[in-house]
């Protein structure tokens, strides 16, 4: 039982990855459009791509807490403990984040809108940078169990961590390229397309030599989520590149469907193969899910919880698609 | 670093306080916005009415602003549960944990249908679109029943079973859920939030109609939310009444403090006002000779016996300014609630005698009032039931202080987070004037950046597509 738990918690953390990450990811280009003139366009069309679900990801963040803090709440403690900076930092990002978005659009004088986005754009990188961090403080190792705190700032200052921040950031940016070029092309904007379809393969690139340069990081700083990622991992390790390189070939292709999918393929199969890595470990090689799980009543309630979501929202899911690609009723009665 | 050492128990309380705070307003505009948006949907289809069309098409877009901050906010509280309770949640999350489960399968129930509502105006036809704004209503209510049993578990823990180490060992999740101060804490809170969004979102029509907008989208935008709050203000009271008898049977010490006993006695007065001294005495305040007893339980009447705050040691009950801050939120919010209650009488009485609302303007100041007044109500009313909770997080099993983060650098986040929030009540605020102004001067209903909204057309790109 306390498995099927730890399944459910990392279908959270994919999932926050794959659909909050756009998000943030999209933040980054942001930052980087260069200056007012120059970077108009492709802020408009991020605007527009995020507008829609506007802080509506962190739903899966909040799930993903919740299935910790329930149904392992000794390793929520510990890592809350440890880690208390960088999910700080994290906490008062997002903040920042919505707040800023919003009144981007609220206020209209340039200055105002480019201070507001700034903030919108920075906090848009230092949030999954320090999710990264944290996930790599967890895989190296760092966060001791029985609820206690370990090393304020070696826990999220080393090795793996900054591998964690910089590949979260490389990845999220990679993802949310894709996701652009898939928008830019729905609004017919053909030079956007270009635009984020030329960020897209660089960011993948990145991503690609950041994630390279982590397999001599992992092995020195992160022996049991190495050595996983070498033996049960490597299944999913394979599928991530041959994704990732498939996508950027798509990209490079102009195939804009398959390469929205080869991104995401790519980037959940990397989340899970930290997972699977680092079983059966909660927490490498101090606390195992096992001992980490909360009675069967408790996981018994999350997975009808689960279950229920699974059955209820799903159809509402593709109610929401189908509406999203019906055109307008009045449109068509017209 | 020691000169910024600073005990974090203090900061993570306000913090905590700081941000449910904010939280808790957004929460009755979730809950009880939409089913009043779907009073004005219904209007609008069944008479034909174009005012409420234009009203509900409006009232779902800023529906979804609040949401999307709420969305942040909630964000937040999920951090902070760890980051500044961590000894809590390791020790309690296996059973506290529990009703959150089902309250995030109601949130995304309610994220998801507010999304497919606002899509659904163009595209869906008006009987089958009207019923996906249904399941936003049943969502709002199971998810504020889910996250006030946690709370209310918090005052009645049950459903858990401990070993000689005090480990949990074995979960009855029913049992944690249904907790026996769930189902009126529960009801209090779900009836608070039609209150204080009914009274919140008519207020600001009421303003507009002293302005001098007289019109009849005005006035459906005053009425129905006025009518909801009205029919469930006396609901409240007995609701609130039968709480406080639960506390009285429950929670001797809470009620203690709420109605300023510092010894046991019969024949208790009810004080208004009024505060405890640390000698144990009470000074100040307007008695009224025997009514705390009878209220208690009126089948005893005056002879009923209220246990005092000196019955247990002073390290399990709340402190003097504890008491203070608690006595003076229970007159608050029964002071103010019985004013929204008057203020519906006012407004029921011209129906019945006119068959119309007031007019007279100052009808419509205090209306006009009514929605920050129902509002403070809410926060006092919470502040009742934390601060009387004290020193106790989980009710005569553990301590707020042996709770909190030993993390010592709490007071700088603290401190950050506050001037955040400043910002985004700020940003919440301009973003729905903004809006509502664009509304105003556009005088047609567009897609216009909402969040959850479908695409909108954006200025087409300088270089023309083939």
């Amino acid at each position: 039982m306390s498995t099927a738990a730890a399944v459910v918690l990392f279908v959270g953390v994919t999932a926050y990855a794959v659909f909050g990450g756009a998000d943030f990811g999209a933040g980054f280009w942001d930052l980087t459009a260069g200056g007012t003139r120059p970077g108009a366009r492709p802020r408009e069309v991020i605007d527009h791509s995020i507008g829609p679900v506007w802080e509506a990801n962190h739903v899966w963040l909040i799930f993903t807490f919740v299935v910790l803090w329930t149904c392992f709440p000794e390793a929520y403690a510990s890592i809350t403990l440890t880690l208390f900076v960088p999910l700080t930092i994290a906490a008062v990002g997002i903040v920042f984040r919505g707040a800023s978005f919003a009144f981007r659009k609220a206020v209209f004088r340039t200055r105002d809108r480019r201070n507001f986005g700034a903030a919108f754009a920075i906090s848009s990188v230092i949030v999954p940078y320090c999710m990264g961090a944290v996930a790599g403080g967890i895989a190296s190792g760092r966060v001791p169990a029985g609820g206690k705190a370990g090393d304020a700032w070696d826990s999220w200052v080393n090795p793996t961590s900054i591998l964690g921040g910089v590949l979260a950031v490389c990845v999220v940016a990679y993802l949310a390229a894709v996701y652009l070029v898939w928008d830019a092309h729905r609004l017919g904007d053909e030079p956007m397309v270009e635009y984020f379809r030329r960020r897209a393969v660089g960011a993948g690139l990145a991503s690609g030599i950041v994630a390279f340069a982590g397999i001599f990081v992992l092995a020195a700083d992160a022996d049991y989520v190495f050595d996983g990622l070498k033996s049960r991992a490597l299944p999913l390790v394979i599928l991530s590149a041959v994704c990732g390189v498939g996508t950027l070939w798509l990209l490079h292709r102009r195939q804009r469907r398959g390469a929205r999918l080869g991104a995401i393929a790519a980037v959940a199969s990397v989340v899970v193969a930290w997972g699977v890595a680092q079983w059966d470990y909660m927490l490498p090689e101090s606390l195992t899910v096992e001992d980490a799980a909360a009675p069967s009543g408790t996981i018994g309630a999350v997975l009808v919880a689960t279950g229920l979501a699974v059955v209820l929202i799903l159809p509402a899911f593709g109610l929401l698609y189908t509406l999203d690609q019906r055109d307008a009723l009045a449109e068509s009665e017209s | 670093m020691h000169i910024l050492a600073v005990d974090p128990v203090p900061w993570a309380r306000a913090q905590m306080a700081g941000t449910l705070a904010f939280h808790i307003v957004l929460v009755p505009l979730g809950v009880s916005w939409a089913a009043m948006t779907l009073i004005a949907n219904y209007k609008a289809i069944r008479h034909d009415d174009e005012a409420a069309l234009l009203l509900a098409q409006r009232w779902s877009r800023y529906m979804a602003v609040t949401f999307a901050v709420g969305a942040v906010t909630g964000t937040v509280l999920s951090f902070e549960f760890g980051l500044l309770w961590p000894r809590f949640m390791g020790q309690w999350g296996e059973a506290f944990g529990v009703p959150f489960a089902f309250e995030g399968l109601f949130f995304f129930t309610e994220a998801v249908f507010v999304s497919i509502y606002i899509f659904g105006w163009k595209r869906l036809r008006p009987w089958p679109h009207f019923w996906t704004g249904v399941p936003i209503v049943i969502a709002g209510i199971g998810g504020s029943a889910s996250v006030v049993a946690a709370n209310a578990w918090m005052n009645s823990p049950s459903g858990f079973t401990r070993n000689s180490a005090g480990d949990i060992v074995d979960v009855d999740p029913w049992r944690v859920i249904f907790n026996d101060a769930m189902p009126l804490m529960a009801a209090h809170m779900i009836i608070a939030a039609y209150v204080v969004g009914g009274f919140l979102i008519g207020s600001v029509y009421a303003v507009g109609m002293l302005r001098g907008r007289r019109d009849r989208y005005h006035r459906l935008g005053f009425l129905i939310p006025f009518t909801v709050a009205s029919i469930a203000i006396p609901i409240q009271m007995g609701v609130g009444d039968s709480l406080a008898r639960w506390v009285y049977n429950n929670q001797p010490i809470k009620f203690a403090a709420i109605e300023l006993v510092p010894e046991t006695s019969s024949d208790v007065p009810e004080t208004l006002f009024g505060h405890l001294n640390d000698d144990g005495t009470v000074s100040g305040g307007i008695e009224i000779p025997g009514l705390a007893s009878w209220l208690s339980d009126p089948t005893d009447g005056t002879a009923t016996v209220v246990q005092g705050l000196d019955t247990v040691p002073a390290d399990e009950r709340p402190t003097t300014r504890e008491v203070n801050v608690v006595h003076l939120a229970w007159d608050v919010m029964v002071g103010l609630g019985t004013l929204l209650f008057l203020l519906a009488l006012w407004y029921a009485a011209a129906w019945l005698f006119r068959r119309d609302m007031p007019r007279s303007r100052p009808f419509l100041w205090v209306a006009s009032a009514a929605g920050v007044l129902a509002v403070i109500a809410m926060e006092a009313g919470w502040v009742v039931s934390e601060v009387g909770r004290q020193p106790w997080i989980v009710y005569e099993l553990t301590k707020v202080q042996d709770a909190a983060t030993a993390n010592t650098g709490v007071w700088i986040t603290t401190l950050v987070i506050a001037a955040l929030y400043v910002g985004l009540g700020v940003t919440t605020i301009l973003v729905l004037r903004g809006m509502s102004r664009r509304a105003r001067e556009a005088a047609d209903v567009k897609d216009t950046e909402v969040p959850y909204g479908p695409d909108i057309e954006i200025p087409q790109p300088p270089v023309p597509v083939p």
